[in-house]
């Protein structure tokens, strides 16, 4: 579902109402409009699902109807949506002595870089918004608009909560974009593109086939590249921007309302990118596990969104089970571990590729 | 439609370029500078240069920006969100911007510009990737060098041992 394919249905279907050049507008914001929606719908769920898998690694039952009247639907199912309202509902602050501008283009900023994430991201064989040339690396590329705009709003907010939570995610975010980065310069020396879906063709056939079964080095820079991941949606146990035992809420103290939700769906949609991203590159994206089982490109979509969605429960699992880093662990962790594994993966890929596959 | 695109993309590049020097507040500069990269990111895209415009995202914006910002942060006194800071020698510096547009604006007239019939490429990375290994092998490792001084030279400032 490209672009183009859209601007030729819509020419079949509307030719000679409007103009090419509007068809091409409205064909653009077709899949910008399919995106919106898929992030909403997609943010209620992994909502929901936070909030009960919290609750059982907890031993609670988590967010639950009781009684005669429904208070969250059964299961606690209407639990997001009473969350999503109650944060459109809220009044909406700005601090009398934050920069007006900044604090209010932070929010926005945020959300498009996560958005433009999703232009790369294969759904499936032919559902993709555009196919970029360059597309794993152009995810990397605009996933570094979080880091600017969680600077700025830290700065913005004038507090010095606010800055502390936003120098931490900035400083955080930097390193862990060099291991992410150089474990997926194994997936693309294996694939040998950069384009997202010629990645997943690579891994055709099977679960054997798919790039983190290809050599013994491969897993470890899975690995590496889903931590240093983890770290970069600032999540649990990488949530130093945010920790709410030292800086109240880190970046987002000053914010409430929808800007606030902004901070919250990008954080989410960003979980999402990653873990596509993990699933395109290593997990053999839209392909099934069993070579000509379910193996259908609407099954492709299935295999795609489950693999991306189990990523997202590890990550979930993670965050309720472990306690958060310190800033010195944190920051050893990255370079005195990961960087010099993720060194060493490539040139034992590398060397492995010589050696054993040509 | 491609050129209403290209207009658009030069303009916001323009326009927060001037931004990015007219204004007086060093964060707001730094803020506009990110339109100004991502305009000129756009008019790679163009010349049909998909690499290089992740590039000059990818290290622009996610590097040089954020250092910028960095550095405007920390070198100033936290406490006050306003940093501004004032044009000076104006009038010296408008006859030199003043005589340096003429000497771009003949220089852009009279060049003999080299149209290219070339088609548009499938995939620049892999072109540029046998070239830099083949062809430009040596710039190419004398940046690395360059670049591997750089990183030495800023862990031995930064370990701060006599």
């Amino acid at each position: 579902m490209t672009v183009d394919f859209i601007f030729e249905f819509l020419s079949g279907l509307l030719d000679g109402f409007i103009s090419s050049n509007s068809l091409l507008i409205i064909s653009m914001l077709v899949p910008c409009l399919a995106i919106f929606g898929f992030i909403t719908v997609y943010a209620l769920v992994v909502i929901y699902a936070e909030l009960k898998v919290s609750s059982f690694i907890q031993d609670k039952v988590g967010p639950m109807g009781q009684g005669v009247g429904l208070h969250a639907g059964k299961w606690g199912l209407l639990q997001p949506i009473a969350d999503a309202l109650k944060l459109l509902l809220k009044e909406d602050i700005i601090p009398s002595s934050a920069d007006k501008p900044l604090f209010i283009l932070a929010p926005f900023m945020i959300f498009i870089g996560a958005f433009i994430s999703f232009i790369a991201i294969p759904f499936g064989e032919s559902i993709i918004v555009t196919d970029l040339n360059i597309g794993i690396f152009y995810i990397l590329g605009v996933g570094s608009i979080a880091v600017l705009s969680l600077i700025l709003a830290g700065w913005a907010s004038n507090n010095k909560w606010s800055l502390y939570g936003g120098m931490r995610s900035a400083a955080q975010i930097v390193s862990y974009e060099i291991p992410a980065g150089l474990s997926l310069i194994v997936v693309i020396m294996l694939a040998g593109t950069l384009n997202m879906q010629d990645i997943i063709k690579y891994q055709a056939g099977g679960i054997f086939n798919w790039i983190i079964f290809d050599n013994p080095f491969v897993p470890i820079a899975f690995v590496v590249y889903f931590i240093s991941a983890i770290a970069e949606t600032n999540r649990t146990p990488f949530d130093l921007p945010e920790s709410e035992s030292e800086l109240v809420a880190g970046f987002a103290t000053e914010y409430s309302g929808m800007r606030y939700a902004f901070f919250f769906l990008s954080e989410y949609a960003n979980m999402f990118v990653v873990s596509a991203v993990a699933a395109a590159g290593f997990l053999g994206g839209w392909h099934s596990p069993i070579q000509g089982f379910m193996d259908s490109p609407a099954w492709g979509v299935f295999w795609m969104i489950n693999k991306t969605g189990f990523l997202i429960f590890v990550m979930i699992w993670l965050r309720w089970t472990l306690p958060r880093l310190r800033v010195d662990q944190l920051m050893n962790v990255c370079w005195k571990v990961f960087l010099p594994l993720a060194l060493i993966n490539i040139f034992g890929v590398a060397i492995w590729t010589v050696v054993f596959n040509s | 439609m491609a050129d209403l695109v290209f207009w658009i993309i030069a303009a916001v590049t323009i326009m927060s370029a001037a931004f990015v020097v007219l204004n007086n507040q060093l964060i707001y500069s730094a803020v506009a500078l990110l339109f100004t990269l991502f305009g000129v990111a756009g008019l790679y895209v163009f010349l049909w240069a998909d690499f290089i415009a992740g590039i000059q995202i990818l290290v622009y914006v996610g590097g040089i920006l954020v250092l910028v910002i960095f550095g405007i942060m920390l070198t100033n006194k936290i406490k006050s969100v306003r940093i501004s800071h004032k044009s000076m020698q104006q009038g010296v510096g408008g006859v030199v911007t003043f005589w340096f547009f003429i000497f771009l604006f003949i220089a852009l007239t009279k060049a003999p510009w080299a149209f290219s019939d070339a088609v548009e490429p499938v995939g620049t990375v892999r072109e540029i990737g046998v070239l830099l290994l083949t062809d430009f092998l040596l710039p190419f490792e004398i940046i690395s060098l360059l670049l591997l001084g750089a990183l030495i030279g800023a862990a031995v400032l930064s370990r701060g041992e006599s």
